[in-house]
């Protein structure tokens, strides 16, 4: 076996360090021997005129960066892709049988109206690991009025954030992978190129795409666990891992959230819909307490911003996501992507623009921007740093501002 | 005529004659009366608490302090403990006292418990060359700061009295009584060296004090001692003490003869009476008197102070401290059975209760389960004796740690369990001037702080051994935690997963 590539010299040579650096980096690895260093990979794209852009764009975003995936996951969430039933919330499930499906659309049928129902079309392909499961999309509106609403005491959303939760909770083989209005999830477990086949992603239009290809390490690789993790119309790709899993999870177990995807990305996707939507803070204040500055970074903010700070960093210190992270996010209404790395930048985070000025990309690697926008003036977020941009509103935040623009 | 068994020694001096210069440091250093001199030589007279100050005042190390062998037969269920405390109760027909933190052998769970670290898919973090942060909030925190219609945030709304630490460490409340005044002396201004709270215990604050006030959390407990609304102004936060793990449900018990000039001020009671606390408040019954008092308390202080209640750790815990954070607690003390007391009941001290540990974890676990715990702050004590000991007590749950003992030790105690003899040979648990002289308040202090500052710094080690580089973000995650103990039953009222089992 040839595993020269891996061995640079021996140290104790004297020439060692010239022969370091005459070597080259890029050679041709076989398959066989590729070097298993990857971590998650995450893209999106979107267009500020709200002008569709075919999955297949997506699809060579995600793919061109193979190396930080292992097959154990992949997923792709689009936008604005169901302009005739932009009322209706898009319920998209993964049944693993026909009981599983039975069981659900007994219990939607007590809280949702069917408006339609259809199979999402699915081509298996001979590379992946049977069993494929069913994926079924349903368009419902909450039965406002019955006895089930008024029981429940909730509003319409998070009525709709209880029926998943419980779906998700009780029914065996049944689980919910997007509940929002406009979009829709597609995820899997395989390759980036391989659940893009499976759901024919290319057959699809949105005016945002996110995608996702997975290295799981400390959580188990299987459908419902791809990413995105989506609720209601928020999708949340993410790369990392959370050490402080154990407490973010308490703020959104304490909100009535119920983490059943046996993976650290869960919390985050809760953790916004927590705070943007339910105690409606700004979205430059939630990424703050998401990926604090420092204390001695804070002294030194204006009166107002500091005042601010410590108060996110006192309030919402079950929010703060410890650890190696890069995410993006997408919510509808507008269609924003909001792309935040760690407050140490410890997993890599780039932004993109073409040259016209519409499509804005974000992605782990540069080379996954550049595949499909050879044009596009590259720029780098600061660590913390949210880079939002809306559908309608162009480039908000570059992810380059100070803190709280807006915000107060 | 009185029928006295005597009991056998536990301990005894042994003088190396040679070395001996008869200088007669040992037999001053003594404050037991263990040592005599006759017949031109240091001898040894009975009661050795084996507290050591002899050892360490020879100036030629002829002492060695020995524990002597158990002079019972051997018995497997009445222990030479347990004979020695009946022949005493025999003796006295008393209620035997004793103090420190219990002398049981209950399981210590802390030893029980390993930490996680990180490898690989998250890098750990080197804190001598990146920021790991250990600043500490004390205080109710809002659940979620205020939004107004414009979306823009309310921050007058949302802001709460709030007390800022730079460890997550508060020395514990010991009260000017318990301790002499250069001890409570040297606690105070290490903390206010160090930026973290003391307690002032339910004695009161002496003037000297006042200076420090803004480290310091006053006490108010069942006798009132020494309150007064300008105390309560001056210090940061007001603590209603309940109970003490050390003896729950007692009150704290300070002899007459302690009650000289400076505590009789500083208590606000005649020279010479024995200072008692009841054992309950007695204007709380239950927890709307309870709640009462909180409003009171907050009134009183103009609602610029955090009010916390401390109680201590019994079986019932978690449905106690909900029904506190409920009636306006701003923070919570836990107090664990192993808590240390400068004189309480070996009876209670040694059997009633919970260790810290389990409580901390319930409690942690209940404010969780009722949504209460984002808007409390969770102090816990009772033997947090190290580091180590703190940083699994903040992954069970708690915001905050209270150590007394430790802090005492690195003043000079060498825990022989006398306190409540008030003869502290190392002038700390006394008020004998000839023996409070032998505490250097500015020794002790640096002393103080250079311990808990090693401590903060450990607590940064192991953060960044982690993949942590903010103390909040170990509060409560016991996902971090694995048991390695004989009883998995444990594991599982901690909400901790067993050494081996994975994440997912």
């Amino acid at each position: 076996m040839d595993r020269d590539y891996l061995q640079p010299a021996t140290l104790s040579c004297p020439q060692a360090s010239r022969v370091f650096a005459e070597q080259s980096y890029v050679v041709e690895i076989p398959d066989c021997h590729k070097p298993r260093m990857g971590s998650c990979g995450i893209a999106g794209c979107i267009n500020i005129d709200g002008s569709l852009i075919s999955g297949s764009k997506i699809e060579k975003m995600i793919t061109t960066m193979s190396e930080r995936e292992n097959g154990l996951g992949s997923g792709f969430v689009a936008y604005g892709l169901f302009p005739d039933f932009a009322e209706e919330y898009c319920m998209q499930f993964l049944f693993e049988s026909e009981e599983a499906q039975a069981e659900t659309e007994e219990l939607l049928s007590h809280w949702v109206y069917m408006i339609k129902d259809e199979k999402v079309p699915t081509f298996p392909q001979r590379s992946m690991t049977p069993p494929f499961p069913l994926v079924w999309r349903y368009f419902v509106r909450p039965k406002k009025g019955t006895e089930v609403y008024i029981r429940t005491g909730l509003n319409e959303e998070d009525y709709m954030v209880r029926l998943v939760m419980s779906i998700n909770e009780t029914i065996p083989g049944s689980c919910c992978v997007s509940s929002g209005k406009d979009m829709a999830v597609f995820k899997g477990s395989g390759y980036a190129r391989e659940i893009a086949k499976f759901y024919d992603i290319s057959r699809y239009k949105g005016n945002m795409w996110l995608s996702h290809s997975r290295f799981p390490t400390n959580s188990p690789g299987w459908w419902a666990g791809s990413h995105p993790i989506s609720i209601l119309d928020w999708s949340v790709c993410h790369n990392g891992e959370i050490t402080s899993y154990g407490v973010n999870r308490k703020l959104v177990e304490m909100a009535g959230y119920k983490c059943t995807l046996l993976t650290d990305s869960e919390v985050v996707t809760y953790l916004w819909d927590l705070m943007v939507r339910r105690h409606r803070l700004p979205v430059t204040a939630t990424a703050f307490a998401m990926a604090p500055w420092y204390y001695k970074d804070i002294e030194r903010l204006p009166d107002n911003e500091r005042r601010l700070a410590n108060q996110l960093r006192i309030t919402y210190k079950e929010a703060f996501l410890n650890g190696p992270f890069s995410i993006l996010v997408g919510r509808s209404d507008p269609v924003t992507m909001i792309a935040l790395a760690d407050r140490k930048k410890l997993r890599p985070l780039v932004m993109g623009v073409s040259a016209d000025g519409n499509s804005v990309y974000a992605a782990s690697e540069e080379c996954a921007i550049k595949s499909v926008q050879p044009d596009a003036e590259i720029w780098a977020t600061r660590a913390g740093n949210p880079a939002i941009v809306k559908v309608g509103e162009g480039i908000v935040r570059r992810g380059t501002e100070d803190p709280f623009l807006g915000a107060i | 005529m009185k029928p006295i068994v005597t009991i056998p020694e536990k301990y005894r001096p042994t003088i190396d004659h040679e070395a001996c210069i008869r200088c007669k440091k040992c037999i001053k250093a003594c404050s037991y009366g263990a040592l005599e001199f006759k017949d031109d030589k240091v001898k040894v007279a009975k009661g050795c608490v084996a507290c050591v100050r002899c050892v360490f005042e020879c100036p030629t190390d002829a002492i060695i302090v020995n524990e002597l062998p158990k002079q019972f037969a051997p018995h497997a269920v009445f222990s030479p403990e347990i004979r020695r405390s009946l022949i005493s109760q025999a003796n006295s027909g008393g209620v035997l006292l004793s103090s420190c933190g219990a002398n049981a052998e209950y399981m210590d769970i802390f030893n029980d418990i390993l930490l996680d670290a990180a490898q690989v898919t998250n890098p750990s973090i080197d804190p001598l060359r990146e920021p790991v942060e250990t600043k500490t909030y004390l205080g109710r925190r809002p659940g979620k700061v205020v939004v107004d219609d414009n979306g823009k945030i309310d921050l007058d709304a949302s802001e709460t009295p709030i007390v800022i630490m730079d460890m997550p460490i508060m020395i514990g409340h010991i009260s000017l009584g318990s301790i002499s005044y250069n001890a409570q002396a040297a606690l105070f201004r290490a903390a206010t060296q160090l930026n973290i709270l003391a307690g002032t215990g339910e004695g009161g604050l002496h003037n000297d004090f006042y200076p420090m006030a803004k480290n310091l959390c006053a006490e108010v407990a069942s006798g009132r001692f020494g309150v007064t609304s300008h105390y309560l102004k001056e210090v940061s936060c007001v603590d209603i003490k309940i109970g003490q793990g050390a003896k729950p449900g007692h009150g704290g018990h300070l002899p007459g003869e302690k009650v000289q000039k400076l505590i009789s001020e500083t208590r606000m009671i005649p020279l010479g009476t024995d200072a008692l606390s009841p054992y309950p408040h007695h204007d709380i019954y239950s927890i709307e008197d309870l709640q009462q008092l909180i409003s009171v308390l907050k009134e009183s202080t103009e609602y610029k102070v955090p009010v916390g209640v401390k109680i201590a750790a019994v079986h019932n815990v978690g449905a106690i401290a909900s029904g506190i954070v409920r009636a306006g607690a701003d923070f919570l003390t836990i107090d664990g059975l192993r808590g240390g007391t400068g004189s309480a009941p070996r009876v209670i001290r040694d059997h009633a209760g919970m260790p810290i540990e389990i409580a901390v974890s319930a409690v942690d676990q209940r404010l969780e389960q009722e949504g209460l715990r984002d808007k409390v702050t969770l102090c816990a004590s009772g033997s947090i004796r190290t580091a180590a000991d703190m940083i699994k007590c903040i992954a069970l749950g708690a915001d905050v740690v209270g150590v007394c003992t430790s802090a005492m030790i690195a003043m000079g105690c060498t825990v022989c369990q006398q306190c409540h003899r008030g003869a502290c040979s190392w002038g700390i648990a006394t008020q004998k001037p000839e023996l409070t002289s032998r505490l250097d308040i500015e020794i002790a202090t640096q002393r103080i702080v250079n311990m808990f500052h090693a401590w903060n710094e450990e607590l940064k080690e192991i953060l960044g051994a982690m993949g942590i580089d903010s103390v909040e973000s170990l509060v409560g995650n016991r996902d971090r935690l694995r048991y390695i103990g004989p009883n998995p039953r444990i594991a599982e009222i901690l909400d901790v997963k067993h050494s081996g089992e994975g994440w997912g």
